[in-house]
């Protein structure tokens, strides 16, 4: 239900939605490309872990774009610039990936903190490298070879990073739905069978984690292309905690979850950012809570049980968990 | 006659606890051997040493020969041992017939990404063996929901699923109903005859063990007490006390 | 040479401050088995409470020695009432769910107390170094260094570390802690208050953890994320010692103070890295850490 029909209607009108309101753009081409990170923090959901670092692919995508557009010179090509991303997150998600799947729970969020706290302080310090804590400039590349002026290019990485968004929803869709996927599932419950099935779970865990390290990584490489700036923040713990609690609010139980929600997020950032200036860490924080002692299915999984609800059919599962989604038809 | 899996002056001990000392044992291929001995006797123990969860501080474990010791339970899995648990080991938040297909697919090789697991080929066998434990009616029911009753045989199923060379099976029937005993044993014993499988099986009703066991092995403080056939170890006046409690 | 006694001195006042904290984040996790990823927001917690204070005192007028009964009250303060609060309000609703959400209910509580200490504080550096001139300073092997860094916090640390052996070993609280620490499901059959025992080492754990941050204010600036980098640095150490391990911490917070300040003087770009490496060398080793015990679960 949600893969055929409301995910492809979404996409088809974030397809013409350029046509009717421009103005739009620049929010959803953040909403989109700010929920790859998330798909990746799903998908480790998904095998019970919860990455407290994965900003620090974001970071590598970012940062790694803008090098490869200042070694190319004048900004480089854009689908150059992603596929350096990346190949550098899938270096990046490897080297960390093969210590870190030897942990579960705690550690496994913990060394990732750890992890993308090292990366963020070596940001800072190496100014000469990567501008410090100003930032690393990240020149608009051409696109798909050709040299566009602000407005297009704009509305260039609008369709890119839409097609970026559908891609990897539906590609992490039908991972989750493989053999690779279910084994995934299973280490959250039992990795003693898993291990006892023939499988070993470090491995599985270990696509997973490359494939978010991915997702992480061009999704940053796309904001940074996208703002012309790469600064530490982006390996900051308090993204790698904007990814955890976007997650959590869209629901963990599907992937449509990571759109839904960005939506939000980038939502009330826009309009209430304003009025909640200061207190935005503090509000996000009490919000976590809530949905996570309140409605720990997010956005995607109240709506799935509503929609069972509507349609008579029986609660079968408790919703007490992260990662479930209840029914999905 | 070769063995299929020997164990050898196996020794461990947790703290003061003595749960293997100086086991020795063979399994010969077609064996349906039954273990039975008092609680606390090193049963599951040597089942987990077996299988490389736990490794003995001595002695050592052959299959066809090849040395066992410090492989892990994956690789031993691999090699053709399976394992069913006394407490089911399933995977709760998925259907029944997802931990099936999942096994199936690990004995096939086929851990692809982008694959349907609901597509694969072994589909039908896996249903097969869950309609021969008589589990077809919960297939797509998540693990979680199952009574305790479904769940042990739907983690002996898991094990079968694997096609294995020689299942270790812990108490097989605990928490089946003891209606359904005789009938599930009957058809899991004709299963594994059909299939050329191996078993050794931990058992506390002595009923089941004079029924489906060719071999008896008698654990007690981490030895083996007796071993042979049932009839004869079953009838021995030092078993009864120990371990029949007669 | 010198640079060496230097280093070393500079260690043992730094692996004291990270042990108070570390082994309050180690205590908790023994008892309740959650990981309170919010432990250094309570460190910061207390390096503000007592820049703070300290401040008051310096316009008050009063005699600057109170700030160090002040620091110990701040540092009760913080763990009786926002330790308190969290236990009480948050923590005994996630007592027994799944890991992945007790590790979110405290990361959440991370973002708000990070956040509100930027809202009371600001986000510019306090510094209150008083309490490190009164004590004047001491001459060890020709370096002159300050009393309080190399006599003072290394005695608060042992006195820690003694006062909570003893207090575990022959108090009936102490014991009890114990107890639940090494099977829960068997001192709740004996009728131990899990909740209580819960609370009580919830509110020493927060406690020790703002006493550190307290005791660290005038050694260093105060300022916004510092809560932030103390989390994973006594998570290291207590991942280096083995979880739950309350003697293992002290070392692992020496090993790791000591490796730091190394790095400090002999490889300053490896400063921050310094304390991960350590970890890291640990755990690839010994994955339960240099104390643990590993368990097999029983299958």
């Amino acid at each position: 239900m949600i893969m055929r029909i409301i995910f492809p209607a979404l996409v088809l009108l974030a397809a013409i939605n350029p046509l009717f309101f421009p103005q739009w753009d620049a929010f959803l081409t953040i909403v989109f490309a700010k929920a790859l990170p998330v798909i990746g923090i799903i998908l480790l959901l998904q095998a019970g872990q919860v990455s407290f670092g994965h900003a620090m692919f974001f970071a590598v995508g970012a940062y790694c774009a803008g090098f490869v557009g200042r070694w190319m010179g004048g900004g480089g090509e854009i689908v150059i610039l992603l596929v350096a991303a990346l190949g550098a997150s899938v270096v990046a998600g490897l080297f960390v990936g093969i210590f870190v799947v030897r942990y579960r729970y705690i550690f496994f969020a913990m060394l990732n903190l750890a992890f993308s706290m090292v990366l963020f302080s070596l940001l800072e310090k190496f100014i000469h490298i990567t501008g410090g804590s100003d930032g690393f400039r990240i020149a608009r590349p051409t696109f798909f070879g050709q040299q566009l002026s602000r407005s297009d290019f704009e509305l260039g990485v609008y369709y890119l990073a839409l097609v970026l968004l559908v891609v990897s929803i539906y590609g992490v869709w039908r991972l989750l739905d493989s053999p690779i996927g279910h084994a995934l599932k299973a280490i959250k419950t039992n990795e003693t069978r898993v291990e006892y099935l023939g499988i070993s779970p470090r491995r599985t865990l270990l696509i997973g984690y490359v494939v978010s390290a991915v997702l992480a990584g061009v999704g940053g490489a796309m904001v940074g292309v996208f703002q012309g700036i790469a600064t530490p923040d982006y390996a900051y713990w308090t993204r790698s905690g904007e990814f955890v609690f976007v997650a959590i609010l869209g629901g963990a139980g599907h992937v449509t979850g990571a759109l839904a929600g960005s939506y939000v997020f980038e939502f009330i950032r826009v309009t209430a950012a304003a009025y909640l200036g200061d207190t935005w860490q503090l509000t996000l924080g009490v919000v976590l809570l809530g949905i996570i002692l309140f409605a720990p299915s997010g956005i995607v999984g109240s709506l799935i049980k509503l929609g069972n609800r509507v349609r008579g059919v029986k609660e079968k599962r408790s919703q007490s968990s992260i990662g479930k989604a209840g029914e999905i038809a | 006659m070769t063995a299929l899996l020997s164990a050898r002056d196996i020794e461990i001990r947790f703290g003061g606890v003595v749960a293997a000392d100086g086991i020795a044992l063979d399994v010969f291929e077609g064996d349906n051997l039954a273990i039975i001995g008092p609680n606390g006797a090193g049963k599951t123990t040597f089942l987990n040493i077996c299988t490389g969860y736990l490794a003995p501080q001595a002695g050592r474990v052959t299959f066809k020969g090849s040395d066992l010791l410090g492989q892990s339970p994956r690789a031993i899995t691999r090699l053709g041992i399976a394992r069913a648990f006394q407490i089911p080991q399933l995977f709760a938040e998925q259907t029944v017939l997802e931990n099936m297909l999942l096994a199936a697919a690990s004995r096939a090789g086929r851990l692809a990404p982008f694959s349907r697991l609901a597509d694969i080929p072994e589909r039908e066998d896996a249903e097969a063996i869950l309609h021969q434990v008589g589990c077809s009616d919960v297939k797509e029911r998540m693990a979680s929901e199952l009574p305790e009753g479904k769940r042990k045989l739907v983690d002996i199923a898991l094990a079968l699923a694997l096609k294995p060379t020689v299942l270790l099976m812990d108490e097989p029937t605990s928490g089946v109903a003891s209606s359904e005993k005789f009938a599930i044993m009957d058809t899991l014993i004709g299963a594994l005859r059909a299939q050329h499988v191996t078993s050794v099986f931990v058992e506390h009703d002595m009923e089941m063990v004079s029924r489906y066991a060719n071999r008896v092995a008698v654990w007690s403080t981490g030895r083996i007490q007796k071993e042979g056939a049932p009839a004869e170890v079953l009838s021995d006046p030092e078993v009864i006390r120990t371990v029949i409690g007669g | 040479m010198q640079v060496l006694v230097l280093a070393t001195l500079d260690g043992i006042a730094y692996g004291a401050l990270v042990f108070l904290v570390a082994v309050g984040l180690t205590l908790v996790f023994g008892v309740m088995r959650i990981l309170n990823v919010a432990h250094g927001s309570f460190y910061a917690l207390g390096a503000y409470a007592a820049a703070s204070i300290g401040g008051a005192l310096a316009s008050a007028g009063l005699s600057p020695w109170l700030a160090y009964p002040m620091f110990i009250v701040a540092a009760v303060l913080v763990g009786v009432v926002v330790g308190g609060l969290m236990e009480r309000f948050l923590l005994q609703r996630i007592y027994g769910h799944e890991e992945t959400l007790q590790l979110l209910v405290t990361f959440a509580v991370f973002m708000i107390l990070d956040n509100a200490q930027r809202l009371i504080w600001g986000v510019q550096p306090y510094f209150y170094s008083e309490p490190l001139r009164l004590l004047g300073n001491v001459k060890i092997a020709g370096i002159t260094y300050t009393a309080y860094q190399t006599l003072f916090l290394p005695l608060v640390a042992l006195a820690v570390l003694f006062g909570l052996r003893w207090f575990l070993r022959y108090t009936l609280a102490g014991s009890v802690i114990v107890a639940v620490t090494e099977d829960r499901e068997a001192a709740t059959a004996v009728g131990i208050n899990a909740r209580r025992v819960f609370f009580l080492t919830f509110v020493i754990g927060v406690t020790l953890a703002s006493l550190g941050g307290a005791l660290a204010s005038p050694t260093t600036s105060v300022l916004p994320g510092m809560g932030a980098e103390m989390i994973v640095l006594s998570f290291a150490v207590a991942a280096t010692a083995g979880l739950g391990q309350i003697e293992g911490a002290a070392v692992a917070a020496l090993m790791i103070g000591l490796g730091r300040s190394m790095a400090v003087f002999f490889a300053p770009e490896l400063e921050v890295v310094m304390p991960y490496i350590i970890m890291v060398l640990v755990l690839l080793i010994r994955p339960e850490g240099l104390f643990g015990k590993s368990t097999a679960r029983k299958i």
